[in-house]
């Protein structure tokens, strides 16, 4: 009962709630019990682009949490997803063993190709799950700790915050394109075999993997959704709409902004280990400035401030991404092109607030 | 044929020496026709003679016949007798008289026979040219025979050009002189003379030397010195360390020029959205797609007048301006007017616009790069000796950016526009109150810094490939110049521009290219911490804006 009141004030966000737990688990049950070749069964294809969708919009949330609520455009934030990315992508390189094309149990394929005789020292450990996993939340964290604390405490904000911000995922994308960074340069990480011994490619693995982004993503919305509304939650709308005031209050502004950014950079990390090993690559690509500019058009287009406004935008513009460049591949540039202009002057609440508006002046 | 070579050259000298002493007349061409006439003749010894008539005449003409005549070029149009100099167009010849030099225009392969040389006759007719073109009245030509000779040089040569040097005016031609002749000291069997030659070497700035000075100093393969006597290996060390020194010195030139040239086009790229986004407070992030429209306007100019490169280069600038310039103000009137006041909203709206653009491109001129040739003018470099040369499309654009600089600071400062500019961006809403009409201000310091941009594009396609990309590679790197500089300053876009410029050409060597950008971005971003606004922050009120 509390439960519900914690959403009854706002009938879309609960209808998204329930649709994002229905996918999360009704697809791979029918994959379970269904056979291949049946109505009910949801190909391989489907369930791997789902999902995609689903690490999408854990991304689009985690930005949600920073522009939306803090105020904080952050033009980097795909720079966070990669690294967590690239994280897991370490953990099933390493997984790969003696399979790859050169047969090392040591070393990954691209640095026998390079010559390197050892393995570099950032990735020692990489092998165990667990630090992996510590690594995905560790990476984005410590990189946004340290540029958060930088740039806060010198106060940089607005326009000068998000160009900076770009400039270092463009600084990692120029970085991670270099062989001798160790990370597999162009090419990025993959061919991936096995995750925790079982194999990436077999259909249960991609379900447990689908469901666990569902998982992911229900919880993570669900505390975003909790810690909006604490005190800490409040102090940061509060800097969003008036920081001086705020500070002149004798809240430390930085402070928050700085715990606020890097809990939203460990959420891209996640996301950003969820969408490797289902899609199978990661390469230096996600670092780029037009990644992180694409997530903040799903933002803006879902409805900052929202939270599940994030997640609707995700889905519904990779959604129309996918078909589009089916269709029309010269017409998807216009079309973001156009997005970007279109929701800034003429939805400034996003597709959620209109829906919004349309419900109360029904009622009304 | 005789096979002692030393007494005709001797007697060749004396004839070249004559030569000096005697004025002809130019319009005087009839020895130069008789001696063509004894070449059309089918002896040999016939032709050797007039040969060396033509050398006695010191018609310049002659050195012109004699290329020819080495070349296989020189060629007798059969039936009418006459003598002409051919070059091969497209299957056929294109035939000047010889004496002359009138067209005579095309003839077929078949029409003409060639004049027969053999070997001695044309080796030593090698060796008459070289001498001619030594004494050419043309330094150019000069310096060019120098240089040819230099890895022939024989005793007889050594003679000639001891001669020349006596009485060579042009500075080049003759420090080359001395080069070759010091050089040969080099080997002499007098220790004196060697060390004599090695002093004075050390301050010419000559690859030659510089190796020729570390054969001296290397050892062999049991560990010997190659040289054996110890006084000239160290006059020949000390030396080489002035020369490695200058060589230092050279090469740092070089990077600052390097350095100049990269700031300059980080300033021209810049200085545009200094004024949208250091003036008006709007960021553009279409800026780089304006760039883009103008490196494309030079394209199109190629493509109209492909035969006036230079031509269409020059008429590029004004063309690219216009044509951003309207782009840019079509921008500000339809989209960026109805957001002043939300930075972030117009950073958003106006990345949609450059997407927008760079796929228009894509779909007009497809998404390959296009190349766009550089005019002669621009083309080559200034090579100011061995070890030093400065490209001059670089050296151009250094120049240009600095004229469109100090263009963009006198309109500012001298202009109606300017002024109101100024007005507007101290004061929006006192300007408008003292009757200034700021909505067309904007639109008008919009379009200029779109329309410098379009300028910049220009400058950009001198020295990268055009394509779609070409604006984004450089959006980055311009708000970087303008946040680094101090939003508002033009003086510190300026400085910052030359200063990242230097700065990365500086690290290149040791960190490579990728991380010496690298390296420059997270400087920026810890300045930025540091002072977060820029070199030169605006005071007073301003600043608060």
């Amino acid at each position: 009962m509390k439960l519900l009141a914690f959403f009854g004030n706002d009938k879309t966000c609960t209808a998204v709630l329930l649709l994002i737990t229905a996918v999360t688990f009704i697809i791979p049950f029918c994959n379970l019990i269904s056979p291949p070749d049946s109505a009910l069964h949801f190909s391989a294809y489907t369930v791997s682009l789902l999902g995609k969708y689903m690490a999408f919009a854990l991304l689009g949330l985690s930005l949600d949490l920073v522009w939306g609520y803090a105020g904080i455009l952050v033009l980097g934030q795909g720079a966070f997803f990669a690294l967590g990315g690239y994280a897991m992508g370490m953990y099933l390189m390493r997984q790969i063993g003696t399979r790859g094309v050169y047969g090392n149990a040591e070393l990954p394929d691209f640095m026998v190709f390079l010559n390197w005789k050892e393995l570099p020292w950032y990735w020692l450990g990489f092998d165990n799950f667990g630090f992996a996993m510590l690594m995905v939340l560790l990476a984005p964290a410590i990189l946004a700790f340290v540029f958060g604390w930088l740039a806060f405490r010198s106060r940089v904000t607005g326009v000068y915050l998000s160009i900076i911000t770009q400039a270092l995922t463009y600084a990692l994308l120029l970085a991670f394109f270099r062989n001798e960074m160790g990370f597999g340069g162009n090419n990025g990480l993959t061919d991936f075999k096995d995750i925790l011994g079982f194999n990436i490619q077999s259909e249960a693995v991609r379900g447990v993997l689908f469901m666990m982004t569902g998982i992911c993503l229900i919880s993570a919305f669900l505390v975003c959704r909790w810690l909006v509304n604490t005190k800490l939650g409040r102090v940061v709308t509060a800097i969003r709409d008036q920081e001086s005031r705020v500070r002149f209050l004798g809240y430390r502004v930085e402070m928050f902004k700085l715990w606020l950014f890097v809990f939203a950079a460990m959420l891209a990390g996640i996301a950003g280990a969820l969408y490797v090993p289902q899609v199978g690559i990661i390469n230096p690509s996600e670092f780029s400035p037009l990644n992180s500019l694409e997530i903040v058009i799903w933002v803006a287009m879902g409805g900052r401030g929202t939270l599940y406004g994030a997640i609707v935008g995700a889905v519904l513009v990779n959604y129309s991404k996918t078909v589009l460049t089916g269709l029309l591949p010269e017409a998807w540039l216009y079309i973001l092109g156009g997005l970007f202009i279109v929701v800034t002057l003429l939805l400034p609440d996003g597709i959620v607030g209109l829906l919004q508006r349309k419900i109360r002046e029904q009622s009304a | 044929m005789k096979n002692n070579p030393l007494p005709r050259y001797c007697w060749l000298l004396s004839v070249l020496l004559l030569v000096f002493s005697i004025t002809v007349h130019a319009d005087d061409n009839q020895p130069l026709v008789d001696a063509l006439n004894q070449i059309k003749q089918g002896s040999m010894t016939d032709r050797e003679k007039a040969i060396n008539q033509l050398v006695a005449l010191k018609n310049p003409r002659s050195l012109v016949v004699l290329q020819a005549l080495l070349a296989g070029k020189l060629l007798i149009i059969k039936g009418e007798d006459k003598l002409v100099i051919a070059e091969d167009v497209n299957q056929e010849y294109e035939v000047r008289d010889a004496i002359t030099d009138a067209k005579l225009g095309t003839k077929n392969h078949d029409a003409v026979s060639k004049i027969n040389l053999t070997n001695k006759l044309r080796s030593d007719l090698r060796k008459i040219i070289g001498e001619l073109e030594l004494n050419a009245d043309d330094p150019v030509i000069r310096l060019a025979a120098v240089n040819a000779m230099a890895n022939e040089a024989d005793e007889r040569l050594l003679d000639l050009l001891k001669l020349r040097l006596n009485i060579e005016k042009n500075p080049a031609v003759k420090e080359a002189l001395e080069n070759i002749l010091l050089l040969q000291q080099m080997d002499s069997a007098d220790k004196n003379l060697r060390i004599l030659a090695i002093e004075s070497l050390k301050d010419h700035d000559n690859k030659d030397v510089f190796n020729k000075l570390k054969t001296i100093v290397e050892k062999d393969a049991d560990g010997h010195y190659v040289e054996t006597d110890s006084d000239i290996r160290n006059t020949a060390e000390l030396a080489l360390i002035e020369i490695n020194n200058r060589l230092q010195l050279y090469s740092a030139i070089e990077t600052v020029f390097f350095g100049l040239s990269l700031g300059a086009v980080l300033v021209l790229a810049a200085i545009g959205l200094a004024i949208t986004f250091g003036v008006m407070g709007v960021i553009n992030m279409a800026h780089g797609e304006l760039m883009m429209i103008g490196a494309y306007t030079t394209y199109v100019m190629q493509q109209i007048m492909p035969n006036h490169l230079g031509i269409s280069v020059l008429l590029s600038i004004p063309a690219a301006f216009i044509i951003s310039a309207l782009v840019g103000i079509a921008i500000e009137r339809g989209i960026i007017r109805f957001l002043y006041g939300r930075p972030l909203e117009t950073l958003l709206a106006t990345f949609g616009v450059s997407l927008f653009l760079q796929q228009t491109v894509r779909s007009i001129f497809s998404p390959l790069n296009r190349s766009v040739a550089t005019p002669e003018w621009m083309s080559g470099s200034w090579q100011i000796n061995d070890f030093l040369s400065l490209t001059w499309n670089r050296f151009y654009i250094l120049l240009f950016c600095l004229m469109v600089f100090f263009a963009l600071l006198q309109i500012l400062k001298h202009t109606r526009l300017g002024l109101e500019v100024r007005a507007v961006a101290q004061n929006r809403r006192m300007a408008r109150a003292m009757g200034i009409p700021t909505a067309r201000v904007d639109a008008l310091t919009f379009g200029l810094g779109s329309g410098i941009a379009g300028v910049a594009g220009v400058a950009l396609s001198q020295i990268t490939n055009v394509g779609p990309n070409l604006g984004q590679s450089y959006i980055v790197d311009s708000f970087m110049v303008v946040v680094f500089g101090g939003v508002g300053n033009l003086l510190g876009t300026l400085v910052a521009g030359f200063s990242l410029g230097i700065a990365n050409k500086f690290l290149e060597p040791f960190a490579g290219a990728v991380l010496a950008k690298i390296l420059v971005l997270v400087f920026i971003i810890l300045f930025i911490q540091k002072r977060p606004r820029g070199l030169f922050p605006q005071k007073g009120r301003a600043a608060d804006g």
